[in-house]
């Protein structure tokens, strides 16, 4: 049988010896990824199974110890180190579908537009419907198609940044897959989770789903102009949230008419700010870097290094 | 439901052992999975079953090692044990308890031959 992969373990025959003759083949992996590797082995019918006779199986353990999200974890901090060299402000909306994610991201784009430069990464597991909405405000968008997936990965996310760069100095945002529960697994590289939380979902969705509403740092109360229409406390919902996340902001507003928009505006802007200054500094230390070095090439010149050295 | 995911994961870190240290079977998996990690171990071993199925790692058992929750306290500073994100603090009864174990997601060891 093929140590990697498991393959020819049916209708293959090895006789314990080792041949040249061997075959080659290929298959997909379950990462998509199409392995190709050579057995070198004597194939001598089709009728018996693959033995290995000469190589008696002995039990060994190997220790691996490493986290199972390591890999998304290392694309994600990959992506991060981007995002903060480039100065983008990246934010992963998150909730259940339905939410009003988009209608409040097109809302949002159509005020900063003109005024700061958006990118949107668009996820969904089928149709770029959403991508399209994003485009006709005259935004970039590029849809990814998790297909099976639940959630968005880090991998995806840099993928998408491959096909678009956003520019720098911009805002960046991560429209997840509507779900509130898988996509709290898996660090994207943002600087921050949104979630977004309807008033016709119920205001007991922190406590029903609280990984969620403990990895988000804002919590946006959406369609709140049908608050007279439903039962939905929002204080309770607030306590609610602060139970699971105490530090968590919240912002109260309708995509569709408009109220409180103005509140979530000045908190991009704030955050946006702080990307900012902190690209600013790091050129800056990066600067005075470069110019201690140079002090220090240029003490060299003039003090000889052939001086005599006390020992 | 993201464990399918997870399951490709670990299979990926197989697949990644079985290249570096050449065996050919895994007889045993052992993963560390903390209570407070969303990952429900019945799920995992179901999304395991079927993404192991004609790999290397095809019929080995699965061996869960769950984590309990603990937590400390930033009221009354007690280490408590913790069920989930939502409870009050066992001791004290404020919110605000802060995980310090049980978020573990992690591939230990695997038994090859």
């Amino acid at each position: 049988m093929c140590m990697t992969c498991g393959c020819g373990s049916e209708g293959v025959h090895l006789d314990g010896h080792k041949d040249d003759v061997g075959h080659e083949h290929e298959h997909v992996g379950t990462d998509g990824v199409v392995y190709r590797h050579a057995h070198r082995h004597h194939h001598h019918g089709s009728d018996v199974s693959h033995r290995h006779d000469a190589e008696p199986a002995v039990p060994r353990e190997i220790r691996i110890e490493r986290d199972i999200l390591a890999k998304n974890d290392s694309f994600a901090s990959d992506n991060r180190q981007r995002f903060e060299q480039e100065g983008v402000l990246a934010l992963n909306l998150v909730s259940s579908p339905g939410s009003g994610k988009t209608s409040l991201l097109v809302r949002t784009l159509l005020a900063l537009q003109g005024k700061t430069p958006v990118a949107v990464i668009e996820g969904d597991q089928q149709t770029s419907l959403d991508a399209e909405r994003i485009r006709a405000t005259g935004i970039a968008a590029v849809q990814v198609n998790t297909g099976k997936g639940c959630h968005l990965d880090a991998q995806m996310v840099q993928r998408a940044l491959a096909e678009q760069a956003p520019t720098p100095e911009s805002l960046l945002f991560i429209e997840n897959v509507g779900n509130l529960v898988c996509p709290a697994a898996f660090d994207l590289g943002e600087a921050a989770k949104v979630v977004v939380l309807s008033v016709t979902e119920g205001d007991d969705k922190p406590l029903k789903y609280p990984d969620m509403f403990r990895a988000a740092r804002l919590m946006l109360i959406n369609k709140c102009d049908l608050l007279p229409h439903v039962q939905f406390d929002v204080q309770r919902v607030i306590e609610n949230a602060r139970r699971v996340n105490p530090g968590i902001e919240v912002i109260q507003l309708s995509a569709v008419t408009g109220a409180g928009v103005a509140e979530w505006l000045d908190w991009l802007e704030r955050e946006f700010g702080a990307v900012k200054a902190r690209r600013a500094d790091s050129v800056a230390v990066l600067k005075r870097r470069v110019a201690e070095l140079e002090a220090q090439l240029q003490a060299q010149h003039t003090f000889p290094a052939n001086e005599p050295h006390d020992l | 439901m993201h464990e399918l995911a997870l399951a490709e994961s670990v299979l990926q870190m197989v697949d990644e052992a079985a290249r570096a240290n050449g065996f050919r079977r895994v007889r045993k998996i052992v993963l560390e999975i903390g209570q407070l990690a969303a990952v429900d171990p019945a799920a995992m071993r179901f999304c395991f079953d079927a993404v192991v199925r004609e790999t290397v790692a095809d019929g080995a058992v699965l061996e869960i090692e769950e984590i309990p929750g603990r937590g400390w306290c930033v009221h009354c500073a007690a280490v408590v044990p913790m069920d989930d994100f939502v409870a009050a603090c066992p001791q004290c009864g404020s919110f605000g308890v802060q995980s310090r174990s049980g978020r573990e997601l992690r591939l230990k060891t695997l038994e090859v031959e």
